[in-house]
């Protein structure tokens, strides 16, 4: 036997919708084709699980609330680097996969998805800005600052130095150094 | 969205240079705008004019005819107006001395040339990159030292 079916797809979409956002008891308004308004803000959990529920119905959330997990990322190790009286021995991933309560495979391709960089080469990035904080503002010797942000040593921190910004720490203090003397002069 | 768009001045005197950083350009994944000066003194009169949208980071030849790029450098860390953009030098020298100049008088970042065209996409992908997470990041301008050539791209 053989059926005619005739489907609004619309209507099927706002219906699937419907019930997984309530389903995961997450209070919205429609506000136009395509688009929903959601009250209050999302964890990165719970976009996380709406990404998949209606993923298999091949309904694809587009990219904002991704930015907000990619910021509160950020923040997260931001806050790790430059709050932190020290670096914790344990790995920076499992610290940032913990606080963000996702896993680190989902995170890392997220980030290089939105900002076309690894997860890895921001983490260094921010652990150099750090260092060069450190140098500068409060004189500390290399080897204070590989402890403090956790290098296995000074070699280990002066070569990532040199490798992410192309100068060696010396280097980077003299300039600086060289800057602060012809704004006095 | 217009301000999706990075706006990109090259000043620089060589028309091959600059076709090689057009193309360059327009091969990687950012929206960029690219404009061109062919020295330094068109480039001062380009930033001084009144009104003007200025661009988010200018790439300076530091050997130009007329007006040095050295000379444009000290000219735009002296103005005001001028003090928060993104200045990238774009030289042949690779010498150290021009290097720590060139930071000294107040480069964000300093290229030597690479005269490979994947090596040039794969440098200004990460000069990009880069001054995105400064801009986005809060990070400290004044400590903002980048220095790149064949040997870290």
């Amino acid at each position: 036997m053989k059926l005619q079916i005739k489907y609004d797809i619309n209507i099927a979409c706002k219906v699937i919708l419907k019930e997984q956002l309530d389903l995961l008891g997450i209070p919205y308004q429609e506000t136009g084709l395509g688009e929903i308004m959601v009250n209050g803000t999302f964890t990165p959990e719970q976009y996380k699980e709406l990404e998949l529920s209606i993923g298999k119905y091949g309904i694809e959330l587009i990219d904002d609330p991704k930015n907000s997990i990619v910021q509160k990322i950020k923040e997260v190790i931001i806050e790790l680097v430059f709050k932190e009286d020290k670096l914790p021995e344990s790995k920076i991933s499992a610290y940032i996969a913990e606080k963000m309560n996702l896993n680190y495979g989902y995170i890392s391709r997220l980030f290089s998805e939105i900002t076309y960089t690894h997860l890895e080469n921001f983490i260094i990035l921010q652990r150099i800005e750090r260092a060069k904080q450190l140098i500068i503002e409060e004189n500390m010797s290399l080897t204070e600052v590989a402890w403090k942000l956790n290098y296995s040593s000074t070699a280990h921190l002066s070569s990532q130095f040199k490798k992410t910004t192309g100068l060696t720490p010396t280097q980077f203090q003299r300039i600086i150094q060289k800057r602060k003397n012809l704004v006095l002069s | 969205m217009e301000d999706n768009v990075l706006h990109i001045l090259l000043a620089d005197d060589d028309a091959d240079d600059r076709l090689f950083f057009k193309d360059a350009m327009e091969e990687i994944k950012i929206m960029t705008n690219v404009s061109f000066v062919n020295d330094g003194l068109q480039l001062m009169n380009y930033l001084n004019q009144p009104d003007i949208k200025l661009p988010h980071v200018v790439f300076l030849d530091l050997n130009m005819p007329i007006k040095s790029g050295m000379e444009c450098l000290k000219e735009i860390r002296g103005n005001d107006c001028l003090r928060d953009l993104t200045i990238v030098i774009y030289s042949t020298s690779g010498s150290e001395k021009d290097i720590e100049d060139a930071f000294v008088y107040g480069a964000n970042i300093y290229i030597k040339k690479p005269n490979d065209f994947s090596k040039l996409k794969a440098t200004l992908v990460q000069v990009i990159n880069r001054n995105w997470q400064y801009h986005t990041l809060g990070l400290k301008r004044e400590n903002f030292l980048f220095s790149i050539n064949e040997s870290n791209v």
